[in-house]
């Protein structure tokens, strides 16, 4: 093993790798792209929610013999977008819609200006079917939408003896809890460009997060082999999770009116399409119920998780498998038993969205939690410190503990930095007054699994590749995409670091399916700590190339490394190292029972929420937020900083602002005007605070961190509503509508619930 | 389109100047200006986010006036100064504030970017020492999905520190008399 510790790259600010081409304007995003002769594409949707489509009438007044008109009878492969589930959602509707906004004709255009009206003009007549559109109506069974009885997925984990465990508790503490859907809301819809030849097949460019799942998905689609499918990432304007599997539709869509129009064909989504047909976090529903003893420990959970998963399993099975395993939260108990299912309805799929599922079990644990507190009578802060994981201890799936994490000395921390103390205490005396505002401090403490659950990582298999020139500049080839999260600089700052050079010495290639290997998909809160690992190991690798032929010394300087290079590249031509995945050896998961090491790693952390709330216009701002996290070594303060306060953000506006209005299964909330994030002056001053304990899986220690921040936001924030209001509120988005109906069927708190006085 | 370059011959000349240098456009007067300066001009830096003015993606400086370019009509920037991302930097030296953006974390994925210095530079223009809340309310418009605005902030702040020119120093001392 090299030395960790000492570093020179690893740590430090770097500058983002493409930072030049985004401040300037210069940076290539897909809709700034044409290419020669190429045409525009539109998607003709379904607007019911699920029927039989009789038929399909091309209306007066367009010209249509001016457009090239695509329909499932031409998709030369399988009409379906495989990813978890086999015969998933198809490409285009052959005869059953399944949810409003389906794609079911596909038109394009040399002008796109003319798309619109014969988008309007297409004519689809349905013999409609009884649809279901909320958890509650699919799990009541009277209509069935998949398989045999709605369910998409299901898990049990068991702990421990559950049923037990009720007659010997203090208290019995049950609560349920719902969060809604959220859009992910990059500011760069989606969009791509294909370009079919017979010769070459299929060339894809455009906005993703995964290039290697729209190459897997085509194959299939076009039934072409492995090398006549080209998948080019572009610039692309943020993802978040919605750009993991719906860019692999829009591929094909482009692609099959590329093919037909033997020109290439662009197909961009303005905003209200974006917002109405793609994915979104999948709206939840979890029961707890707990055994607590009189000390405020936990004896025994059990716990319901149930989500709302669309009209197809898309990434929903390891939604759910997520969501299940972060429900216990970061805590102790010896009896735990989670059930889970992952209902169908006649919604859009839901999909992918930055921590995957477990803002919605983390929300209802965290809320869970301050109710526990309540009931055995100690602080909130107290009953997570009594009940917290530490080293030693196991998971809900039994994972024992291996991180030296100190859960009580960070809560100690997160507590003094906030000044929670003075502050809880100041604003139980403020809020006896009859101040309009109302002001709350809250808590929440949680975990995050890095990289792929379970067994997920064997299968991927992941490779990367690195390359050296004669003068010694390396190439990082991976799969791994940039979308504003970081991945050019920190693998940059990983590979310099491992080869003594300096981040100017480094390049990360464009992923392109033609030139780099499949490194995984850029999800999951893995490519820092996986992918980031194998570019650890491709770059030693390397070096022991040049070792190997007499040309470097085990400790080199930059000229040394820079003439080995030279001399390599003449002598034997092009110098390229690589390094495949290998799991720990001391990693097992039980796929069939739920039991094992979920994660190879977890981060953790501590959350402060500060609100003011307005009693007259039941509007809440967070005053201040503290985010403290442990997340093994940090690569890049600055960006990790950033990355930390972006989730926090968009945990914000999951709480306190984002609410998808769904109407017979479509949002009919889908422009910026009505579907609300937060602006400048809704973010509040976040305090960002690392803590960092060296991770023997990532690279010089690092571990996951994207996913993290969205996490805690939400539950810590409806908690120190709970403080300010002493109103238990059970649901996000928590809109000052919302309040308001709340308040007016509890218009006055209970006196022992009030702030300050537990 | 045979039936578009025939209509093109009667879309009046509408003259502007844009990033300092004259241009002219042939084009329906009502085409969004920023079609106009992505399609027309190959001004790409300009950025659609949403189409209807809640995004700020689209952001340019109109005559120094911060406007949303999605929902100017061309004929509207007529005799107008246009300023775009692409002619923040002089002489491929980078302007103060893409410096700072690009030092202190102020850019993610980049789209909102463009709009969201030109933004910050509307706003220094008009107050060169803002505190956070002057610089929160004025990047109020422009949405961010990426930094929850931390970063951009502070990147504004640290550009509103540079040393002030005489004539700046003197506009603000006029108005605090």
């Amino acid at each position: 093993m090299r030395d960790t510790t000492q570093t020179h790259i690893v740590g430090t600010p770097a500058l983002r790798k493409e930072g030049i081409g985004k401040v300037t304007g210069g940076a290539r995003y897909i809709d700034d792209m044409a290419l020669p002769g190429m045409w525009h594409g539109a998607t003709v949707r379904s607007n019911i929610a699920r029927g039989i489509i009789k038929d399909i009438r091309f209306g007066a007044g367009i010209a249509w013999d001016e457009f090239v008109i695509v329909t499932a009878k031409d998709i030369p492969g399988e009409n379906c977008i495989p990813l978890i589930v086999d015969h998933d959602q198809p490409v285009l509707v052959e005869s059953q819609v399944n949810h409003p906004e389906e794609p079911v004709v596909l038109l394009a255009h040399p002008d796109k200006a003319r798309l619109h009206e014969a988008v309007a003009a297409v004519e689809i007549n349905y013999e409609p079917l009884p649809a279901v559109f909320t958890i509650e109506e699919s799990e009541r069974q009277k209509t069935i939408v998949w398989g045999e009885d709605n369910v998409i997925k299901r898990f049990l984990v068991e702990k421990g003896d559950v049923d037990s465990a009720w007659q010997r508790a203090a208290h019995i503490v049950t609560g349920e809890y719902h969060t809604g859907a959220q859009e992910q809301l990059y500011i760069e819809n989606n969009g791509v460009i294909a370009d079919w030849s017979e010769a070459d097949g299929l060339t894809i460019r455009g906005s993703m997060q995964c290039p290697y799942y729209i190459h897997k998905a085509l194959l299939r689609v076009f039934d072409l082999p492995a090398e006549k499918v080209r998948v080019i990432q572009a610039e692309t304007g943020g993802a978040f999770g919605g750009k993991e599997d719906y860019p692999s539709m829009i591929a094909a869509h482009a692609g099959l009116l590329s093919k037909k129009a033997g020109r290439p064909v662009k197909i961009i989504y303005d905003r209200e399409e974006d917002l109405a047909a793609t994915t979104k976090r999948h709206p939840s529903r979890t029961r707890y119920r707990t055994a607590v003893d009189g000390n405020g420990r936990l004896l025994a959970m059990d716990i319901q998780v149930d989500l709302d998963g669309g009209a197809y399993a898309t990434v929903t099975p390891t939604v759910l498998s997520r969501a299940t395993i972060h429900a216990a939260g970061p805590y102790c108990c010896e009896n735990i038993r989670i059930r889970s299912h992952a209902w169908a309805t006649n919604l859009p799929p839901h999909g992918a969205f930055r921590g995957f599922g477990s803002p919605q079990t983390i929300f209802g644990i965290e809320r869970h939690m301050d109710q526990i507190a309540k009931a055995a009578g100690i602080s909130p802060e107290e009953v997570r410190r009594r009940n917290f994981l530490a080293p030693g201890k196991t998971t809900a799936t039994g994972q024992e503990i291996r991180d030296v994490i100190d859960l009580p000395g960070m809560l100690d921390r997160a507590l003094k930095v906030s000044d929670y103390e003075a502050k809880h205490l100041r604003f139980a005396r403020e809020n006896a007054t009859s101040s309009p505002i109302k002001r709350g401090i809250g808590v929440a403490s949680f975990m995050h699994g890095a990289g792929f659950t379970g067994s997920g990582e064997r299968y991927l298999n992941s490779l990367v590749g690195l390359e050296a020139d004669a003068t010694g500049h390396v190439t990082v080839l991976v799969s791994s995409t940039e979308f504003g999260q970081g991945t050019n600089t920190m693998l940059s700052q990983v590979a310099a670091e491992a080869l003594g050079l300096s981040c100017e010495d480094i390049s990360v290639a464009q992923p392109d399916t033609q030139r780099v290997p499949n490194s995984g998909p850029t999800v999951a809160s893995r490519t820092t700590m996986i992918v980031g690992r194998l570019v650890q190991d491709a770059a030693h690798a390397l070096a022991d190339i040049l070792r190997g032929k007499n040309l470097l010394g085990e400790i080199f300087s930059v000229t040394e490394f820079r003439a080995a290079c030279a001399a390599y590249t003449e002598c034997f031509g092009a110098l390229r190292a690589e390094a495949r995945y290998q799991a720990p050896k001391d990693i097992f998961w039980d796929d069939v029972a739920y039991k094992g090491e979920a994660y190879p790693a977890f981060a953790w952390a501590i959350y402060v929420a500060e609100v003011a709330v307005d009693t007259r216009t039941y509007s809440t701002q967070v005053v201040n937020f503290y985010a403290l996290q442990e997340v093994g070594r940090v690569i890049n303060p600055l960006l990790a900083t950033g990355q930390i306060e972006g989730g926090v953000a968009q945990g914000i506006g999951y709480a306190l602002y984002e609410k998808v209005v769904w109407k017979n299964g479509r949002m009919s909330n889908n422009q910026m005007t009505n579907y609300i994030m937060p602006t400048a002056v809704d973010v509040p001053n976040i305090e960002v605070y690392f803590e960092e304990m060296p991770c023997e899986h990532g690279p010089c220690g690092a571990k996951g961190l994207g996913e993290l921040p969205h996490d805690g936001p939400a539950p810590a924030i409806l908690n120190a509503i709970q403080n300010a209001t002493g109103i238990n509120f059970t649901s996000i988005p928590l809109l000052p509508e919302d309040m308001y109906l709340r308040m007016a069927e509890t218009p006055e708190p209970d006196a022992k619930e009030t702030a300050g006085c537990v | 389109m045979r039936v578009m370059s025939a209509a093109k011959m009667h879309w009046p000349e509408i003259r502007f100047k844009v990033n300092g240098s004259e241009r002219s456009v042939s084009v329906p007067p009502m085409k969004r200006l920023l079609d106009v300066l992505r399609e027309d001009l190959e001004l790409t830096g300009v950025k659609e986010g949403c189409g209807e003015g809640e995004c700020g993606s689209c952001s340019v400086l109109l005559d120094g006036v911060l406007v949303n370019s999605c929902l100017v009509p061309a004929l509207q920037a007529s005799g107008c100064e246009v300023l775009t991302v692409e002619g923040l930097a002089t002489n491929g030296a980078l302007a103060h504030i893409q410096q700072k953006f690009l030092e202190l974390g102020g850019t993610q994925c980049g789209i909102c970017t463009p709009g969201m210095m030109l933004a910050a530079e509307s706003l220094l223009k008009n107050n060169p020492k803002p505190d956070l809340d002057e610089i929160r309310e004025g990047l109020a418009g422009n949405l961010c999905r990426c930094t929850g605005y931390m970063r951009i902030i502070d990147a504004v702040r640290h550009a509103s520190q540079k040393p002030l020119l005489a004539e700046e120093q003197a506009e603000i001392d006029a108005v605090r008399r």
